[in-house]
């Protein structure tokens, strides 16, 4: 499997990540080695194996409905990068 | 409806999402309270900080079992969350926590009244395809920024289901009764307060039209968070009229996500989801399957209050109403609630207390704007009113005085009627002797009426009564007052 | 003081031969020496270690403290930590102040009194499996500073080996661990997936990822990962069953116990000089009672693309949180969100972390979910299986924990995929659930050699056990690089 410095760039889109052009190259090539490293998973017999998402052969753990977190919104938004009255600033949402 | 429906087909499908009436989010402690102060019910887990991880609130599982049992639908013995990614700044982590393979919910159905051909009721049958519990995302803000908006995250976590429908709604008017209906119940579930304002209970449509006879859908649009029954209908209708347009002048509907305008009542596309999405949907790794034993289900299933269906059929049944009564009364639980508190401790007649709380009751708390939980008159006082009708201490009239009193709030307790009959002297006069006095001085002091009306004028037998009533300040008992009045003008 | 086992310094401290704060402030003192040439520390905390020591002291001195209170400890900087920077070794955090505590820092610190020296370098996320992908700079071998730690807990161990801590908390996605401590030469446990929380640790591979500690020692790994076991109600996946003693069973003999070695992990790329060391490590380990048997984990081969399909999957998805709103690098100047989300990210998270992020978002995407995602996990079952079937036969199963010795820095940074196969041995382990754990069996030319156990769900105990023995057997573990005694 190989990638295209188009197919980087609509992954990257995906991912949200801005790559400098000159790196989309080298990205290219690198991801494509990663793809066939893994493309050999495609020889391996699978046929009537249920996928295994966990290691843990247990389910869910419910807990009470209860209210146990105080509001703390000035400690978390000590570390934000903008806020204003208690809002998280972004540029304009547009919809 | 403004098409022609002989040409055109309408195929609508509804997503609904309903707000979970718990104290605490989905995954985490924090409050879910509506209205608090941007960000304070924000918890490490709401925001997404990194290391955080979901624990799944048991009142959330319990409350789409619950959902899924009133629709007739199956529920998994084994669901699974999913992580759906796609980044908006109201979505903190990058991708919301819900349900896609394998849902909670599935093969559900919902029974509507629809208008028949000739104008009769009939039943029709929506699928519901499936129900699956989500968290809710934050609020963006516009206002008061300029190129800014301000985020809100209180309401992400919040529980959501989204029930989904099979696309066998056929128009607006059908997609307005299955909301209503659905609405009805996840309120009478106790699952959700139904509050369309706060956005507890919101809707987007999904809407194709086609020409009769086509067997293939047509392109469909999405149209996102209506928020009342009639912005529903407005917006499937605008969005029918612009799809016809569309399509007998040569376009093409694109698939897409729009958005009404509740102050034009049109839709428009929505720039922000043109961005084809790939949601990349892979089972959550922090959490573990869900796992639904049939004890749950029976644990659960005894906790179902009646459904609305069940109880209109019973009031029919036990009180003998007439269907639109029981239909009335039943329409909110709580309403029902006091209908049957009324009758129960009143052991009054069931349509004299029917007639009380629909005419009287309905009507004073519309014109005040208040709902049920909020009348100023409990079922107690009510109760208490209707008993001393019943016992004929009070006359029905004079009742209609006394409930207004209660209203407003002359009086306030299990026994406000009875303050106020005996505030007031109201109570009746049923001593006949004092009700033949008072005619005797009417009779004394209108010589000529009285020989008119024996000389034939009939008529003026109203104006006997309307003087009795006058002397006795309404309060002869009127049964009695006519008896005695025709025994003593006939002479 | 340095050179004592956990045990020896918390004796000596009830018998107040030294104190919290003298035995912090030795440590301190080294890192203050040391570290500058080592980079096993991104952040230092030392004011607020002193104070802590003091407070161990009172507690000491009150008689109400725990076998670890006072004992000076390194953590990951994967770790929250409450009111200190973690950053995990990324420029998007760099700015990150905890505002919370992760499950195992209250374990350790606050429950058991342990003293906090501060926060280890690592690879960026966790990826990597030399250290070079750290935001704050590659850590160096103490062992031979031109070569790397491993990775991705290259910090923890450097710290460690140098004597810069008496033992550090790491983390373990695909060989975090085992691997950074056989190329430094020290006792490294990965426990049960689920056996130690994850809260609080910054997700790389939710499915894989388990936390666990590098020691010189069985015994003092024993020790810790004691105090940071156990159920958490705020981790979903976390065990709800009681921890073995770790520390009791040590001394147990190992006669009888049956050793599963797998064809597969001694075959090609295995170099010959580690080998010599693994297989005196296993006559060790015969002379002291155990059997051998020769197996095979026919899946073997798999795990390292299964591995590449999960971890960047998952990791794709749980780094998907870091966008510059509510915390972390915001880029400078952005006018539209598009703009905040790709600079923020751009600039925030380095190459190796761009590189699975991409490989994680293609392989989730539409149309290549069932041939990559599902497939893998499939794969994994059949790893899974492997396992249970070997299980069934042996007690444990021993190979390499590494193809070879530490390597060069800078000699793989260049190639991804070669970078990738340096799990080969300790990836199966985390795809499986299964406890696993390194330890130095010897050294070539100076450089240490690291044998891996790996045990069955919740074999832990057992695993400490063995190497115990083996450190009973050998001195090993109890070697330091010269320039750090």
């Amino acid at each position: 499997m190989s990638l295209s410095p188009e197919n980087v760039k609509q992954v990257a889109h995906l991912a949200r990540l801005e790559l400098p052009a000159e790196k989309i190259g080298p990205y290219a090539q690198q991801l494509s080695n990663i793809l066939d490293l893994v493309g050999q998973l495609s020889g391996a017999d699978t046929a009537g194996v249920e996928p295994m998402a966990h290691p843990l052969d247990m389910h869910q753990r419910l807990r009470a409905d209860a209210v146990t977190e105080p509001d703390r919104r000035e400690a978390f938004q000590a570390i934000a990068p903008e806020v204003d009255n208690g809002l998280y600033l972004v540029p304009k949402v547009i919809e | 409806m403004a098409y022609d429906s002989s040409t055109w087909e309408v195929v609508i499908g509804l997503e609904v999402h309903c707000q979970l009436l718990t104290q605490s989010k989905i995954f985490s402690g924090a409050a879910t309270a509506y209205g608090a102060a941007p960000n304070t019910q924000a918890d490490p887990v709401t925001l997404g900080l990194p290391g955080v991880l979901p624990v799944l609130n048991r009142k959330v599982l319990e409350y789409a079992v619950k959902f899924g049992l009133a629709v007739d639908a199956k529920i998994a013995p084994r669901c699974v969350f999913a992580r759906k990614h796609y980044f908006y700044p109201d979505l903190p982590k990058g991708y919301q926590i819900s349900q896609y393979e394998l849902p909670i919910v599935f093969d559900g159905h919902l029974d509507i009244e629809v208008d028949g051909p000739d104008g009769s009721k009939t039943v029709k049958r929506i699928g519901i395809t499936r129900a699956h519990m989500e968290e809710d995302a934050g609020k963006s803000l516009h206002e008061g920024y300029v190129g800014q908006s301000g985020i809100d995250l209180n309401r992400a976590g919040t529980p959501l289901i989204e029930i989904v429908s099979e696309p066998d709604i056929r128009s607006a008017a059908e997609a307005v009764a299955y909301l209503k209906k659905l609405h009805q119940l996840v309120v009478y579930l106790g699952v959700c307060d139904g509050n369309m304002q706060e956005g507890s209970f919101r809707c987007d449509a999904n809407v194709s039209v086609r020409r009769r006879g086509e067997t293939k859908f047509g392109t469909r649009t999405e149209t996102k968070n209506v928020n009342s029954f009639r912005y529903v209908e407005k917006a499937i209708e605008y969005e029918i009229e612009r799809q016809i347009d569309v399509i007998e002048s040569g376009g093409k509907i694109v698939q897409e996500t729009r958005l009404f305008n509740p102050d034009t009542g049109e839709t428009r596309s929505m720039r922000s989801k043109e961005d084809a999405n790939d949601y990349r949907y892979f089972p959550d790794p922090d959490l573990l399957p869900v796992v639904v034993t049939s004890e749950d289900i029976e644990r659960i299933r005894a906790t179902m209050p009646e459904l609305p269906e069940a109880k209109r059929a019973r009031f029919v049944e036990q009180y003998k109403l007439p269907a639109y009564d029981a239909g009335v009364l039943t329409g909110e639980q709580a309403l029902a609630d006091y209908y049957e508190a009324v009758i129960a401790t009143s052991k009054a007649d069931a349509k004299t207390c029917a007639n009380w709380v629909i005419t009287d009751l309905l009507g004073a708390l519309n014109k005040l704007g208040k709902g049920i939980e909020d009348s100023p008159v409990t079922a107690p006082m009510l109760s208490g009113l209707v008993v001393r009708i019943a016992d004929k201490t009070i006359s029905g009239k004079i009742a209609k005085d006394v409930f207004e009193a209660m209203l407003a709030g002359e009086a306030t307790g299990d026994d406000a009627a009875d303050q106020i009959i005996k505030a007031k002297g109201l109570v009746q006069i049923t001593d006949e002797s004092a009700i033949v006095a008072a005619i005797d001085d009417i009779m004394a002091k209108n010589p000529q009426q009285v020989t008119d009306y024996r000389a034939g004028k009939d008529k003026l037998f109203g104006f006997f009564v309307g003087q009795a009533m006058k002397a006795t300040q309404g309060k002869a008992n009127p049964e009695a007052l006519n008896r005695l009045l025709k025994e003593k003008l006939a002479g | 003081m340095h050179t004592l086992s956990i045990k020896e310094m918390s004796e000596g401290l009830r018998a107040k031969k030294f104190s919290s704060r003298e035995l912090t402030a030795h440590y301190l003192a080294r890192i203050e020496r040391h570290d500058g040439a080592l980079n096993s520390y991104i952040t230092v905390t030392a004011e607020r270690a002193l104070k802590h020591a003091e407070a161990a002291d009172a507690r000491l001195e009150r008689g109400d403290a725990h076998t670890l209170t006072g004992i000076p400890l390194a953590q990951k900087d994967i770790f929250c930590t409450l009111g200190v920077k973690t950053s995990c070794a990324s420029k998007m955090l760099d700015s990150f102040i905890a505002p919370y505590d992760a499950t195992i820092v209250q374990k350790l610190h606050h429950d058991a009194g342990m003293v906090m020296l501060g926060k280890c370098n690592m690879d960026e996320f966790a990826m990597g499996s030399s250290n070079e992908t750290s935001f704050y700079g590659p850590v160096k071998n103490p062992w031979d500073t031109t070569r790397v730690p491993g990775g991705s807990s290259g910090g923890s161990v450097a710290a460690v080996a140098a004597g810069l801590a008496p033992a550090a908390t790491a983390s373990d996605t695909g060989g975090s661990i085992r691997q950074p401590a056989a190329l430094c030469g020290l006792t490294g446990i990965k426990p049960t997936y689920g056996r130690v929380s994850r809260y609080g640790m910054i997700a790389f591979a939710s499915s894989l990822d388990q936390a666990g500690v590098v020691a010189r020692s069985a015994e003092d790994a024993a020790h810790v990962l004691q105090a940071m076991s156990g159920f958490d109600p705020l981790d979903s996946t976390s065990i709800e069953r009681p921890v073995d003693d770790l520390v009791a069973g040590l001394g147990a003999s190992i006669k009888g116990l049956k050793i599963g070695l797998p064809k597969e992990y001694f075959a090609e790329g295995l170099a010959a000089s580690s080998r010599e060391k693994i297989d005196a490590a296993i006559k060790t380990l015969q002379s002291l009672g155990a059997e051998i048997v020769e197996i095979s984990l026919p899946n073997s081969p798999l795990s390292v693309p299964t591995y590449y399909v999960v971890a960047p999957a998952e990791a794709s998805s749980n780094l998907a949180r870091f966008d510059g709103v509510r915390y972390g690098h915001r880029a400078e100047g952005v006018k539209t969100l598009e703009e905040l989300y790709k600079r923020s990210r751009g600039e925030g998270f380095g190459a190796e972390v761009q590189r699975r992020i991409m490989v994680g978002t293609y392989v989730l995407s539409h149309g290549y979910y069932d041939a990559y995602y599902l497939q893998a996990q499939k794969v994994r079952k059949l790893i899974y299986e492997d396992f249970k079937r070997a299980f069934e036969r042996v007690d444990l199963v021993l190979g390499p924990t590494a193809t070879d010795v530490a390597f060069g820095l800078g000699s793989k940074t260049d190639d991804p995929v070669a970078m990738y196969l340096n799990d080969i041995y300790t990836i199966a382990a985390n795809l499986a659930g299964i406890p696993a754990m390194s330890l130095n069996c010897g050294f070539v030319e100076g450089l240490p050699v690291g044998l891996q156990l790996m045990g069955n769900y919740f074999s832990e105990a057992r695993l400490l056990n063995v190497a115990h023995q083996f450190q009973q057997a050998t001195d090993f573990h109890k070697q330091m690089p010269k320039a750090y005694v």
